[in-house]
C-alpha cells in the first residue's frame, strides 16, 4: 500500500515523459488521475491509522536491500507514521488540487504534457522524501524533489531568466545537500546505521559534540531546501516557474522539507542545545528577512515568495524550540500549505486575467472583476495574517506563545514578524483588489474558469476552517506526540495576554499598510526616490550581491586562473621538457620522424631507468 | 579457455574486417559490430557464471610462455575485473553504433580500418583487465596505445597529430617507469623464491621489505597515475579527448583510463601493502586536489569535449580516493565508480558528439536553445549530465557516496573536501546545459541541428537505462564487487573501523 502511494504518480511521470506526443491529448488527465488515486490511497491509510490504537499506528514496508557494503546497509524501506501521513495527505491533497488547476492554467502551453509529467514526478519524489525509513533514502527523495523543482522552475527554457533561475536553485540547494551528506556521513560513522530508529536509539549515548555537528549539518541542509538564511536567495528567482509550481513546490510542500527534516531528526536536536539555538537563530533571522523583503515587492509572486521564506522561518524557529515547538512547526506547515497554496493559485488566477503581468502596480480594483479570486484570496489573506478563527491564527499564535516561553527576544521577533506580515499582505490586497484600475491598455481582466476556481475554493475553505479542524477535531498535538514528543510551553506570558497583543500588532501593521496603499493612489511606475530600507528590501536585502561578491566572483577568478595555469604552466612545463629533448616540437608533417626519434629517446631513458632500479634493489 | 576465447574474438574480428575490401565499408562495419556483440555475449556468460562467494580469481587459465623469465599467459577474473570487462564490451558496440559514420571523411584512414582498430583495442582492454601475469599485463598495457594512437591520429580533429603524439609520449614514459619497477620486482622475487616470477598471486604472497616496496611502488604508481590520469599528469587527456572521435573518446576515457585505477586496486594494494599504506596520505591529498582541480578547470572550459575530459579528471579523483582509504565502502565504491563512470562519461561524449557533428563546432558559445530544435537529444544529454553530477537515483550517486562514506570513516578532512566537490559538479553540468540547451536558438543552430536519430538513440539509451537501473539496484554489481574487495582488504591487512556507538550494546 505504501509503495502504491509513490508508484502511482511515478507511473504517470514515466508514461508522460517517455510516451511523447502520443500522450498529448490525455496526458494531463492521466496525471490528475494518478495524483488523485495516490490521495485516495493516502486517505484509506489514514482512516486505517485512526482506527488503530496509538502504539500500533506506525507501519513499515521493506521493498528490497538497496545498498549493502560492509557496515553500510541501506534498505529501500518505507515508514508511515503519524508524522508522515499528514505530509502524505498534504502533498497528495494540495498536489491533486494544483494538478486540476493546472489543466486550466497551462491550457495554451504546447508542452503541457511534459509539465504534467514533471508534476507527477515531483509528487512521487516528495512522497519518497517523507516516507523513507532512513536518512539515505530520504536523501534520494531530497535531491529528486530538487530535480523536479529544477525542471519546473526552468520549464520555460527558452527564457534565459528561467533557465538561470532553475540552475541557481539547484546549485544553492546543492550547497545545502553538502550539509545533508555530511550529516549522513557523521551518523554512519557514529551509529553504524542510517535508519531513523537506529539513529534515535543511539543518540542518547553519542558524544554531545558529535550530536551538535550532526544537528548543524542537518540545519545547513534545511537552509538550502527551505530557503532559509543564508541560502535563501534562490527562492525569489524560483518564481520564474509557472505559478502552479510556485504554489505546490515553492510554497506548500518542497520548501517545507527542511522543517520535516529537523522534526524527523528530533532525537538529535533534543540532545543538542547548541544545534537548537542555531536553528532558532536561523528561523528568527529568516522570518524577519523574508517579511522585510515582502514589504517592497511589486511583483505579486515575489511578494508571496518573501512571505513563504518568512512563514517557513516561523516553522524552523518552532522546530528549534524542541518538544514545545515540533508539533506547532508541523501544524503551521500544514495550515501554511493550504493558505499559501491558495494565495499562489489566486495570484495565478489574477495573472491569467491580466495577460501574465505580475506587476501589482498594473492591477487595482480587481475585486469586482474577479469575485471568486477576490473572495478566496481574501480568506487566504485573513489566514496568513492570523485573524481568528482562520487557519493561520491557531498555528502562528502557538508558535509566538512558545517563542515567548523560550526567550523574550525570540518572542518579540515572532511578534514583529506578525506585524510586518499583516503590512505586506494588506499592501498586496490593496494594490491588487482595491483602489483604482491601473490596467495596461489592452488588458481586460476576467475571472478564471471553474477548473481553476474550484481548487481555489477548496483551499480557501481549508484556510478558513483547516486550523480549527486540525486543532479541535484532529487534536494535532497529541496526534503527533508519539513521533515527535510534546511538552506544554512553560510560559510567564499566558495566551490570554498574548493574543490581544498579537492581534493589536497585526491590526497596526494592516492599518498602516491600508493608509499607505489603500487610501492613497498608487503610482504605476515604482518611485525611485525611496528610503534606504525600501531600496534594501527591493534588492532582496542584497542577498544576491553578497553571494556574488563572496562566492561567484572569487570562484570565477579561481576558475579562470586555474584554466590559464593548466594550459600555460602545467602543460607548458611538460611541453617544454618534451621540446627540449626534441620530441613534441615535431611538426605534424614530420609525424613519422618525430615518432621514431622520440621513441628512441624514451627507450634510451627507459634503459637508464631500469639500470637505476636494478641498482636500487641491489641486484 | 573462456577468457582467452573472449580476448581472441575481437582480435580475429579485426583481422577479418581488415581483410575485407575497402569498397565494402558497410559490410566491414556490420561484421565488426557482429564480433563486438559476440564478445559482449561471451563476457555476459563470464559474469553470469561468476561465484560471488569468493574474492579469489576465477576462470583461471595459465600457460607457459617464456619459461626462462617466469613469464606465463595467466588470465583470471574476480568480480571487479569481470564487471570492468563487461563495461568495456558494452561500450565497444555502443561506440561503434554511435560512430557509424565518423570515419567516412578521414583523410588518411578508412572506415574498415577504424572499426578494425576498435576491435584490436577491445582485445587489449580485455587482456589488461584479465591478465594476472604482470608481464602479460604490461604487454596489453603498452599494446593498447597503438590502436588508440592511430584512432586519434588518423580519425581525429584538426589537432589530431599533436594530441595523438602527446598521448603516446605520456603513456610511453609512464609505461617505462612501470617496466623498470617490474624488472625490479622480478629481481626481488628471484631473490626470495630462487626463480623469478611475474605471476601476480605469487608476487602478492611475497614478503618484500618495506624500503624496496616504497621504491617499486612509485614506478607503478607513476604509470597508473598518468593513465588514470591524476593531476598533474593529466594534460594529455583533454587534448586527446577533444581531438578524437566521440567513440574513441568514450573508449579512451571510459575504459582505457580505468586500466590505471584498476592497476592501483588490483596490483599495487595487494603486492605492495606496506608501501600503499605509507603513501596513502599523500595520494589521498592528490586525489582530493584532482577532484577540485578537475571540476574547477572544467567550469572554465570553452570547448565542450575538453570540459567533459576535465570532469573525468575530477571523477578519477574520487576513484583514487576510494582506493587509498582501504575501507570496504571506499574500495567497493571506487570499483563501482569505474563501471558507472564508463557509462555516464560515454553517454556524455556520444551525445555531445552528435551535436558537434551537426553544428560543426565544439565551442560551447556556438550553441544555445538546442532544446527548441532537438528536445529528445536535450533530454538524453540532461540525463547523462545528471549522472555525471551524481544525482541520487543514478548509479554514480551510489558509488560516489560509498567513496565518501568509506573516506569519512578514516579521513574526515578529505571526505569533507570531497563532499564540497558535489557543488562544483552541479555547476559544471548545469551551466553547460544552460549555455548549450536553453534560451532561444541562434540561426546557425536552427539551420544545422536536427533531432537525434534512431541509430544514435540506440547507442545511448542502453547506457542511460543502465545508469538508472544500477542506481536503484546497485547490489547487482556490488554483490560481485564486495568479495573481491574483501580479498584486497585482506591483502592490505586492513579492516573497517567500528561505529563509535554500539547500538545493540554488543561492545565490551
Amino acid at each position: 500500500m505504501i509503495a502504491a502511494l509513490i508508484g502511482l504518480p511515478l507511473f504517470g511521470a514515466v508514461v508522460l515523459l517517455l510516451g511523447g506526443r502520443r500522450t498529448n491529448a490525455w496526458g494531463h488527465l492521466l496525471a490528475v488521475a494518478m495524483s488523485a488515486s495516490s490521495f485516495f490511497v493516502a486517505a484509506i491509510l489514514f482512516v486505517q491509522m485512526i482506527g488503530k490504537p496509538e502504539e500500533e499506528r506506525e507501519i513499515g514496508q521493506h521493498l528490497f536491500d538497496w545498498i549493502a557494503v560492509g557496515a553500510f546497509q541501506i534498505p529501500f524501506g518505507f515508514l508511515l507514521d503519524q508524522l508522515s501521513i499528514v505530509f502524505v495527505l498534504l502533498i497528495t491533497g494540495v498536489g491533486t488540487l494544483i494538478h486540476i488547476y493546472s489543466i486550466g492554467y497551462m491550457e495554451h502551453e504546447p508542452n503541457r504534457r511534459q509539465f504534467f509529467g514533471y508534476l507527477n514526478l515531483f509528487i512521487a519524489a516528495m512522497l519518497l522524501l517523507v516516507l523513507a525509513d532512513n536518512y539515505f533514502l530520504l536523501y534520494l527523495g531530497w535531491e529528486s524533489v530538487g530535480l523536479a523543482s529544477y525542471l519546473l522552475i526552468s520549464f520555460y527554457q527558452q527564457k534565459p531568466s528561467a533557465a538561470a533561475a532553475g540552475k541557481k536553485a539547484f546549485i544553492v540547494n546543492r550547497v545545502g545537500d553538502v550539509g545533508l551528506a555530511l550529516a549522513i556521513l557523521l551518523m554512519f560513522v557514529t551509529f553504524g546505521t542510517l535508519s531513523f530508529e537506529g539513529v534515535a536509539a543511539g543518540a542518547g549515548i553519542a558524544s554531545p559534540s558529535t550530536l551538535t555537528w550532526i544537528g548543524l549539518a542537518l540545519l545547513l541542509a534545511a537552509c538550502g531546501k527551505s530557503a532559509q538564511f543564508p541560502l535563501q536567495s534562490w527562492l525569489l528567482d524560483a518564481m520564474e516557474g509557472p505559478t502552479p509550481v510556485s504554489a505546490l513546490i515553492h510554497a506548500a510542500t518542497m520548501v517545507t522539507a527542511g522543517v520535516y527534516l529537523i522534526v524527523r531528526a528530533h532525537a538529535i536536536f533534543d540532545l543538542s542545545e547548541t544545534a537548537r539555538t542555531a536553528v532558532v537563530a536561523v528561523g528568527a533571522i529568516t522570518l524577519l528577512l523574508g517579511a522585510f523583503i515582502g514589504t517592497a515587492k511589486d511583483d505579486i509572486k515575489k511578494g508571496l515568495a518573501g512571505s513563504t521564506m518568512s512563514q517557513i522561518g516561523y516553522m524552523i524557529l518552532a522546530a528549534g524550540l524542541g518538544p514545545v515547538g515540533y508539533v506547532f512547526a508541523i501544524f503551521h506547515l500544514l495550515t501554511h500549505g493550504m493558505f499559501k497554496a491558495g494565495l499562489f493559485l489566486g495570484a495565478g488566477s489574477v495573472m491569467h486575467g491580466m495577460h501574465d503581468d505580475v506587476n501589482m502596480r498594473h492591477y487595482g480594483a480587481l475585486r469586482t472583476m474577479m469575485k471568486v479570486t477576490y473572495a478566496t484570496f481574501g480568506l487566504g489573506f485573513l489566514a496568513i495574517i492570523g485573524i481568528p478563527p482562520f487557519a493561520g491564527f491557531w498555528s502562528k499564535d502557538e508558535i509566538i506563545h512558545a517563542a515567548f516561553g523560550q526567550n523574550m527576544f525570540i518572542g518579540l521577533a515572532t511578534l514583529l514578524g506578525a506585524g510586518v506580515t499583516a503590512f505586506y499582505m494588506t499592501r498586496m490586497m490593496a494594490m491588487t483588489f482595491f483602489g483604482e484600475a491601473r490596467w495596461e491598455p489592452d488588458v481586460k481582466p476576467h475571472e478564471s474558469s471553474a477548473v481553476m476556481t474550484i481548487p481555489m475554493i477548496v483551499l480557501a475553505l481549508g484556510s478558513a476552517f483547516g486550523g480549527m479542524a486540525m486543532l479541535f477535531i484532529g487534536d494535532i498535538e497529541h496526534w503527533l506526540e508519539p513521533v515527535t514528543g510534546f511538552a506544554y510551553p512553560q510560559n510567564s506570558v499566558s495566551n490570554a495576554v498574548l493574543i490581544p497583543i498579537t492581534l493589536s500588532v497585526i491590526l497596526v501593521g494592516a492599518g498602516y499598510a491600508w493608509l499607505r496603499y489603500g487610501r492613497r493612489p498608487i503610482p504605476v511606475v515604482a518611485p525611485a526616490n525611496v528610503s534606504l530600507l525600501t531600496r534594501t528590501a527591493r534588492a532582496d536585502a542584497y542577498g544576491d550581491a553578497i553571494n556574488e561578491s563572496l562566492f561567484m566572483r572569487p570562484g570565477q577568478y579561481l576558475t579562470r586562473s586555474l584554466t590559464w595555469f593548466d594550459t600555460k604552466a602545467i602543460d607548458g612545463f611538460v611541453g617544454g621538457i618534451a621540446a627540449a629533448i626534441g620530441g613534441l616540437s615535431a611538426r605534424s608533417r614530420r609525424l613519422q620522424n618525430g615518432l621514431v626519434r622520440s621513441y628512441a629517446l624514451t627507450m634510451l631513458g627507459g634503459a637508464a631507468l631500469i639500470a637505476l632500479v636494478l641498482l636500487l634493489v641491489r641486484l | 579457455m573462456l577468457l582467452t576465447t573472449m580476448l581472441l574474438i575481437p582480435l580475429v574480428g579485426s583481422i577479418v574486417v581488415f581483410l575485407l575490401p575497402v569498397a565494402k565499408a558497410a559490410l566491414a562495419k556490420q561484421v565488426a559490430l557482429g564480433f563486438a556483440i559476440v564478445t559482449l555475449a561471451v563476457s555476459l556468460v563470464v559474469v553470469a557464471g561468476l561465484d560471488n562467494s569468493t574474492g579469489l580469481l576465477q576462470y583461471v587459465e595459465s600457460y607457459e610462455w617464456i619459461a626462462a623469465f617466469g613469464i606465463s599467459w595467466t588470465l583470471g577474473v574476480n568480480g571487479i575485473s569481470a564487471l570492468l570487462i563487461v563495461m568495456s564490451t558494452i561500450l565497444v558496440p555502443v561506440a561503434m553504433i554511435a560512430g557509424w559514420w565518423d570515419a567516412e571523411n578521414a583523410t588518411r584512414g578508412t572506415a574498415k580500418g577504424y572499426f578494425a582498430l576498435i576491435l584490436i583495442l577491445e582485445s587489449c582492454m580485455i587482456g589488461a583487465f584479465a591478465a594476472n601475469d604482470l608481464f602479460l599485463f604490461y604487454v596489453f598495457f603498452e599494446a593498447m596505445l597503438f590502436p588508440v594512437y592511430f584512432l586519434i591520429g588518423r580519425f581525429g580533429g584538426p589537432q589530431r597529430a599533436y594530441a595523438a603524439m602527446k598521448f603516446l609520449l605520456y603513456s610511453l614514459v609512464g609505461g617505462l617507469f612501470m617496466l623498470a619497477a617490474m624488472i625490479g620486482l622480478y629481481v626481488v622475487s628471484a631473490r626470495e623464491l630462487g626463480a623469478g616470477t611475474f605471476d601476480v598471486v605469487t608476487l602478492t604472497s611475497l614478503n618484500i621489505d618495506p624500503g624496496t616496496q616504497k621504491m617499486l611502488f612509485l614506478g607503478f604508481f607513476f604509470a597508473f597515475a598518468v593513465k588514470a590520469p591524476m593531476v598533474p599528469f593529466h594534460t594529455w587527456l583533454p587534448d586527446a579527448a577533444a581531438e578524437a572521435t566521440p567513440g574513441t573518446s568514450t573508449l579512451l576515457v571510459g575504459v582505457l583510463d580505468k586500466v590505471g585505477t584498476f592497476g592501483m586496486l588490483h596490483f599495487l594494494l595487494p603486492i605492495f601493502p606496506e608501501a600503499s599504506k605509507f603513501y596513502a596520505p599523500i595520494i589521498i591529498v592528490l586525489a582530493v586536489i584532482s577532484i577540485f582541480y578537475g571540476a574547477l578547470v572544467a567550469i572554465g572550459q570553452t570547448d565542450v569535449m575538453r570540459l567533459i575530459a576535465f570532469t573525468s579528471i575530477s571523477h578519477f579523483g574520487f576513484i583514487v580516493l576510494g582506493i587509498f582509504v582501504f575501507t570496504s565502502q571506499g574500495l567497493s565504491g571506487a570499483s563501482f565508480y569505474m563501471v558507472n563512470h564508463g557509462f555516464s562519461t560515454g553517454a556524455l561524449f556520444l551525445v555531445m558528439g552528435y551535436l558537434v557533428s551537426r553544428r560543426g563546432s565544439k565551442r560551447i558559445a556556438d550553441y544555445g536553445g538546442v532544446q527548441k530544435v532537438a528536445p529528445i537529444m536535450t533530454g538524453v544529454f540532461l540525463l547523462s549530465g545528471l549522472s555525471s553530477l551524481a544525482l541520487p537515483g543514478m548509479s554514480s550517486f551510489v558509488s560516489e557516496f560509498l567513496v565518501l562514506a568509506g573516506t569519512f570513516a578514516v579521513n574526515q578532512p578529505a571526505a569533507i573536501f570531497a563532499t564540497l566537490g558535489i557543488v562544483l559538479a552541479a555547476v559544471y553540468i548545469l551551466w553547460l546545459y544552460q549555455r548549450m540547451m536553453t534560451g532561444m536558438p541562434p540561426q546557425e543552430v536552427t539551420e544545422t541541428v536536427t533531432e537525434i536519430n534512431r541509430r544514435e538513440l540506440t547507442a545511448v539509451v542502453p547506457l542511460i537505462v543502465l545508469l538508472i537501473a544500477l542506481g536503484f539496484f546497485p547490489q547487482v554489481a556490488l554483490n560481485a564487487i564486495n568479495p573481491a574487495v574483501q580479498q584486497v582488504q585482506e591483502y592490505v591487512g586492513f579492516s573497517d573501523p567500528q561505529a563509535t556507538v554500539e547500538i545493540e550494546g554488543s561492545g565490551p
